[in-house]
């Protein structure tokens, strides 16, 4: 909004931009009455009542300016779990970005049993947490299916104690994890894959590349934007993850699986110590806000410019 | 988008609760009964098994001597009521009937000003109970009445220690330790535990703890939440070495206690291992757990046995209850006379018939048709003191702490004085 179309433009000219902001607020105002009221008012709650000890009833307890939030930070439970997000976060790029390509790549193609094949992989995404982790649990008990399976196939001695190694648990939480979200990374790479024109590969064909040599340096430079949306996703995500580890593990044994959304549900509400909840949420928040921002400031930029960063109107 | 919303909403559950309970106050007393239609919400564990049932009969039975009273029996499963209660305590539409366990979890629930004071109400049938009562008392007032009590001890399959050639239960550490060995010779796992529930592993280190330490030892620890004593490291050490031995089954770690046919009542159950410390409950959780119909008549019971060297009486048992808190937004006396007629001895004697514990109502007694049960009302009535669940009897965050501690101890990590320190932290950080 310059100033620019006050000058020389007579006096008609007020109408259009009364009315375009009249606009403007008739269709920004509930948005916003409900982004202020739902997000950013519990943030801010949330950061508050972390300057306090707490117990979730009654009055808010003694005042203790940010001595939760240094006790969060130093507490090396919570540095534990933020380490296992960290864990997961990799291991979900590493394994689910060339599982989710390749799988994508293979399935654009077109045979048989195409839709088939595409629906059998993003079934575990459709399936709600809860119910692949207690299919999982159920799965990983001592003696149960997948120990069954492994001796069957004559791989009986690399049975574990899947759930109760604490070496251990964090990777099998990263194998269900893997199971129930690679189908997202292939769908999305799916439609990125749908987005690039055809006629791009077959010039690439014509001037005498290969088809690797094709995938390589024209399929997957124009995927670049899906794939950075999709490891934004994944990040945020597994910075976040709660439901299977809470069912299959409730963080434990010993904090071996805990991540910080277990630790948070255990401390704050197990716990009652509200207060302390409040400020790991925060610290939580903070964590992934500042990630978010940062990704968008330096590798979302490409793929948003003009949709973030011009100044509209 | 869905992950940063979700980020939001972390943070935002956390303080949902802050905003309705500002906006709560003191609000929602009780609303006069004037032959208006009431309806009462009521938060049970029973989600499976007899219990269920008797629940629903009572409800319904109370509504036919009550028309205007409705009853809607909502059943939660119990590990959910540690996180269930205090976001129901802080908004405005708690349940209006919910499960209490007493001690410093209900007094940590005071404070909310949503628990109803029933002192009054109570007073002229709240006698019945007996001094059982007291554990659910906070300042000398009572919030809640007991519908069952409880003890810890060891449930055993006899078929599977006669298998074992163990003649009786072991009463003393020494011949447990000796069974143990005879079980695993025979290739039975010789106990279960559900230690991914971490408060069966608090069962252990506590009966040891009653084991090693006086009463008076054990009731000043609990009055002034402190751990301090000698004896409670020496519990820890004798944990230590008991477990040693390695008498859990393969993964203990992982296995839950109370779900499914793999948790570790399930096991006892389906006779994949020998005995569990638990509660007098495990009959009626075992029951809907296995296809064995023949589970009651297999099941026998021992008190924890003595341990030499011992400071604790052995006849001490490690114990708690049932029972149910009012909410003030609840139309009273309706809510009031509702846990009145729970505790009445046509109520209790079908409780009793639920195999879940020992009637809060001694006139029920006569009703326990499980042999091994009225043998554990023979020691509950015999203790000499009845010591109530650590985590119960403490604050609630002291309680998770201490908890928390026990099975990081059990999964290796940690010594018996982290136990105790676990303790004096969470106190120090209230």
């Amino acid at each position: 909004m310059t100033g620019r179309a006050g000058a020389g433009r007579g006096p008609r000219k007020p109408r259009p931009r009364t009315r375009r902001k009249l606009e403007l607020a008739l269709f920004l105002t509930p948005a916003l009455l409900l982004f202020v009221g739902f997000v950013l008012l519990p943030i801010g709650f949330a950061a508050y009542d972390g300057l306090f000890r707490w117990t979730g009833f009654g009055p808010l307890g003694r005042f203790a300016g940010l001595y939760n939030y240094r006790l969060v930070l130093s507490d090396p439970v919570f540095r534990e779990a933020f380490w296992h997000n960290l864990i997961i976060v990799v291991a979900s790029i590493v394994i689910q970005l060339p599982l989710g390509l390749g799988m994508a790549l293979l399935l654009n193609r077109r045979f048989r049993g195409r839709s088939f094949l595409r629906m059998l992989a993003f079934a575990p995404f459709v399936l709600p947490y809860a119910t692949t982790a207690v299919m999982w649990l159920l799965l990983l008990q001592p003696s149960g299916f997948v120990d069954q399976v492994m001796k069957m196939v004559g791989l009986g001695g690399l049975v574990q104690l899947w759930l109760a190694n604490l070496h251990l648990v964090i990777y099998t939480m990263i194998v269900v994890l893997t199971w129930q979200f690679f189908g997202f990374a292939m769908i999305l790479m799916l439609a990125g894959l749908q987005g690039i024109p055809a006629e791009l590969r077959e010039a690439a064909a014509l001037d005498g590349a290969s088809a690797w040599r094709t995938t390589w340096r024209v399929t997957l430079p124009l995927l670049g934007p899906t794939i950075r949306i999709w490891m934004f996703l994944s990040i945020v995500g597994s910075l976040q993850v709660f439901d299977q580890v809470w069912i299959m593990t409730g963080g434990g044994p010993a904090n071996a699986s805990s991540t910080m959304a277990t630790y948070l549900i255990y401390r704050g509400f197990q716990s009652y110590e509200f207060g302390y909840g409040s400020a790991v949420a925060v610290i939580m928040f903070a964590i992934c806000f500042v990630f978010a921002l940062v990704y968008q400031r330096f590798v979302l930029r490409r793929d948003t410019r003009g949709a973030l960063t011009r100044v509209v109107g | 988008m869905r992950s940063i919303r979700k980020c939001a909403a972390i943070a935002m559950a956390a303080t949902a609760a802050v905003a309705l309970a500002a906006c709560g106050g003191s609000g929602g007393t009780a609303s006069s009964s004037k032959n208006s239609h009431v309806t009462l919400t009521w938060w049970t564990n029973a989600t499976a098994g007899d219990l269920k049932t008797v629940w629903q009969q009572a409800a319904t039975a109370f509504h036919a001597a009550h028309p205007n009273v409705t009853i809607q029996v909502e059943p939660i499963q119990n590990e959910a009521f540690t996180t269930k209660v205090p976001a129901a305590l802080a908004s405005n539409n708690p349940p209006d009937i919910y499960q209490q366990w007493g001690g410093g979890g209900e007094a940590t629930q005071i404070p909310s000003g949503k628990v109803t004071n029933l002192t009054q109400l109570a007073s002229s049938w709240i006698g019945t109970v007996g001094s059982a009562a007291q554990a659910w008392q906070v300042n000398g007032k009572q919030y809640g009445v007991p519908y069952d009590l409880h003890t810890v001890g060891f449930w055993y399959r006899k078929d599977l220690f006669a298998q074992a050639g163990i003649a009786s239960p072991p009463t003393t550490m020494t011949a447990l330790n000796a069974d143990i060995g005879k079980l695993k010779k025979a290739r039975i796992v010789p106990v279960a535990i559900g230690s991914k529930d971490k408060w069966p592993d608090a069962f252990w280190w506590e009966y040891f703890a009653v084991r090693q330490c006086s009463t008076a030892t054990l009731q000043a620890a609990m009055k002034a939440v402190n751990l301090s004593a000698p004896c409670f490291l020496q519990a820890g050490s004798e944990m230590k070495s008991f477990m040693g031995t390695a008498p859990f089954q393969a993964g203990f770690l992982g296995t839950a206690a109370q779900v499914g046919a793999g948790s570790s009542a399930g096991m006892v159950a389906n006779g994949k291992a020998a005995m569990e410390l638990q509660g007098d409950w495990d009959p009626g959780v075992m029951a809907p757990l296995t296809t064995n119909k023949g589970i009651n008549a297999q099941l026998g019971w021992f008190p924890f046995p003595a341990l030499s060297g011992g400071a604790g009486d052995p006849a001490t048992v490690l114990g708690g209850g049932d029972g149910f808190s009012c909410t003030t937004g609840a139309a009273e006396p309706a809510c009031a006379q509702f846990l009145q007629y729970i505790d009445s001895t046509a109520v209790q004697i079908k409780v009793v018939g639920a195999n879940v514990g020992l009637p809060a109502n001694p006139a029920a007694a006569t009703a326990l048709t499980l042999p091994a049960l009225k043998q554990v009302l023979q020691v509950n009535h015999a203790a000499s003191y009845v010591q109530t669940y650590f985590d119960i009897a403490f604050p609630t965050s002291v309680g998770t702490a201490l908890d928390a501690a026990i099975a990081n101890f059990f999964a290796g990590q940690g010594t018996p004085q982290s136990i105790i320190t676990a303790v004096s932290q969470a106190k120090a950080s209230q």
